[in-house]
């Protein structure tokens, strides 16, 4: 064998060994889950309260909680991350100014969320008084979610090409008209994603929610957004840590992982199919 | 001789401090086909967008001297950017369609413009699209993706789109540069048969097209108007030596 056809085969094996190691890693999990969390997944699993010390009964609690949570943080950060992307790619000009705000919107994107949470307490808990909450916590999370989202909406409004703005522009459309009806149509898909993926990360965070108004057990559904509430990650970390009878309720652990990681792989599934859809209208 | 319609009046353009157009003064006369020619990177697309302020989009700009439409400056501070540009219509050199259906592409300027009668936009869709030779061709499949046409459709279909909108001028940048001969002889019959309603300034790189389809033929160097006379002066008895020479192909 030659040296070059060597050479090919072994760059091809390194990658190709890279890719084995992540999927091994990634089947692993899942079979692990599955197969330990799996039975006790079911639907009176998901559909009741936690019983007789959260050693029986299900998880309905911590998964309304958590959907209410990334309800909030989604309203918070659409709306928000979209529209200081729309300002930031086609408004603002490129100086010093928006260079820099660009650089710290995406170091935020890397601080962590920790830091997130205890400044949501500062602010959100203590300052707005609202309390530990799910309002709280939603808002914390949508700040910690904004710099993902606005970075990604950048992303899809540079991928629309500039001849349909300056078409518009041509025709007699104002800047907003043109952005409205030949920009945002073909940018919104993308937006979305690259929005879902940073939810799905959001509602898979314990650190901003465990200052901000997750509790360790309710009785009860939260009943307003200034209520506590049970979440998804942080029940799994106590059934896993902090339960006092860790052994027998490894199960319920098991299961409420299985279903945060059904959920958070949903939300992701349903960005890939946006996307995809995406590429079906662009190669029209 | 004809009306002007359009004049520059020492018209200069900067692009962030480089000054790419030089003090250019012309007339640019009505129900006239101009050409404009001249080498690579001399300025003849930036003088086109500077005739309906597309400019005005690139960061870091500026225009200085005049641009007179029917007499009345486009660069003064009380004009209606957005009115110039319906007035003042355009074609891209490379052709944008949007990724809409080709009847929405074509009702895309009356649209924006608050145009909501459903008969009048079919009307002026079909009228636009028969304008610009292309309607036979589509008729059957107006609401299908404008992408499915073929190149020197796509061309026909944005000047349809810039023509429905009932511009005064139109600005075509080298409008043939990506299509083959046939689609090319196509746009150049159209732009004859179109002159007849409009004012039209098209920017070549073709010397043969500039002297088959231009009334006037303005020759640009190096941001400079060189030489700006009825085209078969230029192409005939140009009077500048550079002008002469470019036109013969010893440079550019
Ligand atoms: N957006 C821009 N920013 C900076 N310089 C530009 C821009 N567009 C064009 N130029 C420069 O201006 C000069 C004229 O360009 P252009 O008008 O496109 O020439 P032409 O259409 O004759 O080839 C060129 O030197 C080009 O590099
Ligand atoms: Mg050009």
């Amino acid at each position: 064998m030659n040296w070059r056809r060597f050479n090919e085969k072994l760059g091809f094996g390194v990658l190709a060994a890279c890719m084995l190691t992540v999927v091994f890693f990634l089947v692993v999990i899942f079979y692990d889950l599955v197969s330990k969390g799996g039975s006790s997944v079911s639907w009176s699993f998901l559909s009741q309260m936690p019983r007789n010390g959260m050693t029986e009964g299900g998880i309905l609690p911590a998964i309304v909680g958590t959907f209410l949570v990334t309800v909030i943080t989604a309203v918070l950060a659409i709306p928000l991350g979209m529209g200081c992307a729309i300002y930031l790619n086609e408004y603002a000009s490129d100086n010093q100014a928006t260079r820099i705000i660009r650089m710290a919107i995406r170091n935020l994107s890397g601080v962590p969320s920790i830091v997130y949470g205890l400044f949501g307490v500062v602010l959100f808990v203590q300052f707005l008084h609202l309390g530990t909450s799910v309002l709280a916590s939603g808002l914390t999370l949508g700040l910690m979610t904004l710099p993902w989202t606005i970075t990604a909406s950048e992303e899809a409004l540079k991928t629309v090409p500039n001849a349909y703005r300056e078409g518009a522009l041509a025709l007699g459309a104002t800047k907003w008209q043109a952005i409205k009806t030949n920009v945002l149509p073909y940018a919104v898909p993308g937006m979305l994603t690259g929005t879902i993926l940073g939810l799905a990360r959001a509602a898979g965070e314990t650190a901003p929610i465990l200052f901000t108004g997750a509790a360790f057990f309710l009785p009860f559904l939260p009943g307003s957004p200034l209520d506590q509430f049970m979440a998804l990650p942080y029940h799994l970390y106590i059934m896993s840590t902090q339960h006092q009878a860790i052994t027998e309720v490894r199960p319920i652990a098991y299961g409420t992982a299985l279903v945060l990681v059904v959920l958070v792989f949903a939300m992701n599934l349903t960005a890939i199919i946006l996307r995809y859809r995406l590429r079906g209208v662009r190669s029209e | 001789m004809e009306k002007t319609k359009i004049r520059a009046e020492e018209f200069s353009f900067y692009y962030s401090g480089c000054r790419c157009l030089n003090s250019v003064t012309m007339d640019i006369r009505e129900n006239t086909v101009t050409g404009i020619i001249g080498p690579s990177g001399c300025g003849k697309t930036t003088f086109l967008r500077s005739l309906n302020r597309m400019n005005d989009v690139v960061l870091g700009s500026h225009a200085e001297g005049k641009i007179l439409l029917d007499g009345k400056n486009i660069y003064n501070p009380d004009v209606n950017v957005v009115e110039i540009r319906r007035r003042v219509g355009m074609v891209f050199q490379k052709s944008n369609p949007f990724p809409k259906s080709i009847f929405d592409n074509v009702a895309y300027g009356l649209r924006i413009n608050g145009v909501t009668d459903k008969h009048f936009i079919r009307e002026r869709v079909e009228k636009s699209l028969a304008d610009a030779a292309l309607l036979k061709e589509v008729e059957d499949r107006l609401h299908k993706s404008a992408f499915e046409l073929s190149g020197g459709q796509q061309q026909r279909l944005c000047i349809a789109r810039a023509l429905a909108v009932e511009p005064e001028v139109l600005l075509m940048d080298e409008p043939a540069s990506a299509l083959d001969p046939t689609a090319t002889a196509k746009i150049e019959e159209l732009i004859r048969e179109l002159k007849k309603k409009y004012t039209i300034v098209i920017v070549t790189h073709n010397m043969q097209q500039a002297a088959r389809i231009s009334d006037y033929t303005a020759f640009f160097m190096l941001g400079e108007l060189i030489e700006y006379d009825r085209a078969d002066t230029i192409f005939t008895t140009p009077s500048k030596k550079i002008t002469e020479d470019y036109i013969t192909g010893r440079f550019g």
